[in-house]
């Protein structure tokens, strides 16, 4: 690029970005580094820190509870994207279009991403109440002798995904409306005349035109379901016994129940080399950080 | 109509079948929320929740509110207020910068950020409670004020660079011809041009600092520094066996958030679907 002196004197520096990186350094970035250190010592929130080597990770890999949050919360990502993303997909093609409901229905549709997981957590703890709630009723009808859903570990589990989707699913459904949006209106035309149906056009041009938005999706929802937190907190504390004790929610309990928090540091810093492999794998992987259009070669 | 619109609108109808199904299943619980509040006690555990409410009563709220409630919504709007102003000013400077000067270091930084979308708040709990202990911020409302708009930075700044790439260069150098500074270009140009997306930025950052719980939770511990997320969370055993008050405490939460939602419908569902879109 030749740029003649004249027209750059109408742009900023570098240094304009400075306040703003050093403050998202100072508070994002460098705990990042911080909870790395913190991870070999030992340290109980008063005194100072004091240096123990691995001993706290020599503990973490022999650690059952470590472990089996573990595989709870890979278990939990994993139901996660099957559950909602084909439901967000659908939800979002379909609103994509030009109904006359949309419009209502969105509205209705949406509400849930405006509450905060603590309130709708408390909403569906009362719904799952074993003695008042809606399920009691239900259980009441098909003559169901109980209705502790959150007292059985499987269900206190399915919970916690059903109400992390239900909160979550239409924030999804947005990002795939925007992208089904986006995509020409003249390929379906084309695809018509070719003589493909409906099912035919989702697979051959909808899902390939909505790669980058997949994996936005997806990369959103991977290191969301390895954080969730506040939900389990509200509507499990982790019960019954550990059944809902995922990674993040261990780490509370270690870090700020029991105040161990060097050894909260190391599955915290577990957790943080996980989510961010996952998600720049998932980016490496599809080519994202090139922020290539999926217009090209139209 | 063309066969393809025809095809297209065949196509909805299992997913508009699907998006009835989810309607359902998102309404009933919020019916269950509100009919809840406005009964009594007694009515709540005769009838259970699902019934439709007898006797009208807005006791509930008047229960909740008589509490520590405003105070705690006084907080939530001092935090959402803090956070949203420092997003808006950090991310436009940090966004425009990376815009115009496209040198290999603001590539880096604006790479920083990207990567910085993936640190979840919950991995670095630990070490943002040393901070803000050892700056003595602890249990005030700036403890949370600061690591919440520091985690809204790379969002804001990721949706700004993009509505910023929207400005057309000849609009940048007609305002270079008059001899405008960079300042001047920011305040007259950019700003304008960009009014959407900082509003978006505005929005998200306001919705992410009302609705945010784990900096308050961690970071905070009297009542004075309560806010609402936290004082909910407090309710739980406060209103134990009062659900009425408990649900209209939930309401309570959601209604200025979703009073604003009718205003900003646009920036908020505007700006998620063009995430979704980029």
């Amino acid at each position: 690029m030749t740029t003649a002196p004249r027209r750059r004197t109408g742009r900023p520096g570098i240094a304009w970005a400075v306040p703003g990186l050093l403050f998202f350094l100072f508070f994002a970035a460098a705990p990042m580094l911080i909870v790395g250190y913190l991870s070999f010592t030992q340290w109980d929130g008063l005194s100072n820190p004091s240096w123990t080597g691995t001993d706290n990770w020599d503990r973490l890999w022999n650690d059952d509870t470590m472990r089996q949050a573990i595989a709870l919360s890979l278990l939990l990502t994993v139901l996660t994207w099957l559950f909602q993303t084909p439901i967000a997909l659908l939800l979002g093609v379909w609103a994509a279009g030009r109904q006359r409901t949309r419009a209502l229905l969105s509205a209705i549709f949406f509400l849930p991403l405006l509450a905060s997981s603590v309130a709708l957590a408390l909403l569906w703890k009362t719904i799952f109440d074993p003695n008042l709630g809606l399920n009691a009723q239900i259980a009441d009808w098909l003559n169901l002798s109980s209705a502790d859903l959150l007292g059985s570990p499987r269900g206190a589990f399915a919970a916690v995904l059903f109400v992390t989707a239900w909160q979550f699913i239409p924030l999804h459904t947005l990002l795939y409306q925007g992208g089904a949006r986006q995509i020409p209106q003249s390929l379906y035309d084309a695809a018509a005349l070719d003589g493909a149906g409906t099912v035919r056009q989702f697979f051959a041009i909808t899902l390939p035109q909505l790669r980058n938005t997949i994996v936005t999706s997806s990369v959103l929802m991977v290191v969301g379901a390895l954080t969730y937190f506040d939900t389990v907190l509200i509507l499990t504390r982790g019960g019954p016994g550990d059944a809902t004790t995922i990674v993040p929610f261990l780490m509370y309990r270690t870090g700020f129940q029991a105040f161990d928090l060097g050894y909260a540091s190391a599955v915290a810093t577990a957790l943080v080399i996980t989510a961010t492999a996952v998600s720049l794998l998932l980016v490496r992987l599809t080519g994202f950080s090139k922020m290539r259009s999926t217009r090209e070669g139209i | 109509m063309s066969t393809s619109a025809r095809r297209r609108r065949r196509a909805n109808i299992p997913a508009g079948a699907a998006a009835f199904l989810w309607l359902v299943i998102v309404a009933v619980p919020l019916y269950i929320l509100v009919a809840s509040t406005v009964q009594s006690r007694s009515s709540y555990l005769e009838n259970g929740p699902l019934s439709l409410p007898g006797e009208f009563t807005l006791d509930s709220y008047r229960r909740v509110l008589e509490g520590d409630f405003p105070r705690y919504l006084l907080n939530t709007l001092i935090v959402t207020v803090a956070c949203a102003a420092i997003v808006i000013v950090l991310a436009v400077t940090v966004a425009y910068s990376i815009i115009r000067t496209r040198t290999r270091l603001s590539r880096r930084v604006f790479q920083i950020f990207l990567l910085g979308l993936a640190i979840p708040s919950q991995a670095v709990i630990i070490p943002i409670y040393l901070i803000i202990t050892e700056l003595q911020l602890y249990d005030t409302l700036l403890a949370i004020i600061l690591p919440t708009a520091a985690f809204s930075l790379p969002v804001s700044v990721l949706i700004l660079v993009g509505s910023m790439r929207d400005i057309e260069e000849e609009q940048y150098e007609s305002m270079a011809l008059d001899g405008a500074g960079p300042a001047r270009v920011l305040w007259q140009l950019v700003v304008p041009m960009t009014r959407g997306g900082i509003s978006t930025v505005g929005v998200f950052s306001a919705l992410g600092a009302w609705n945010g719980f784990l900096f308050p939770l961690i970071l905070t511990q009297s009542r004075e520094n309560r806010v609402l997320t936290l004082g909910l969370y407090d309710y739980i055993g406060e209103f134990r066996v009062d659900i009425p008050a408990l649900l209209a405490a939930v309401v309570l939460s959601i209604v200025p958030i979703f009073t604003a939602y009718l205003f900003a419908r646009r920036q908020l569902i505007n700006g998620l679907m063009g995430v979704g879109g980029r």
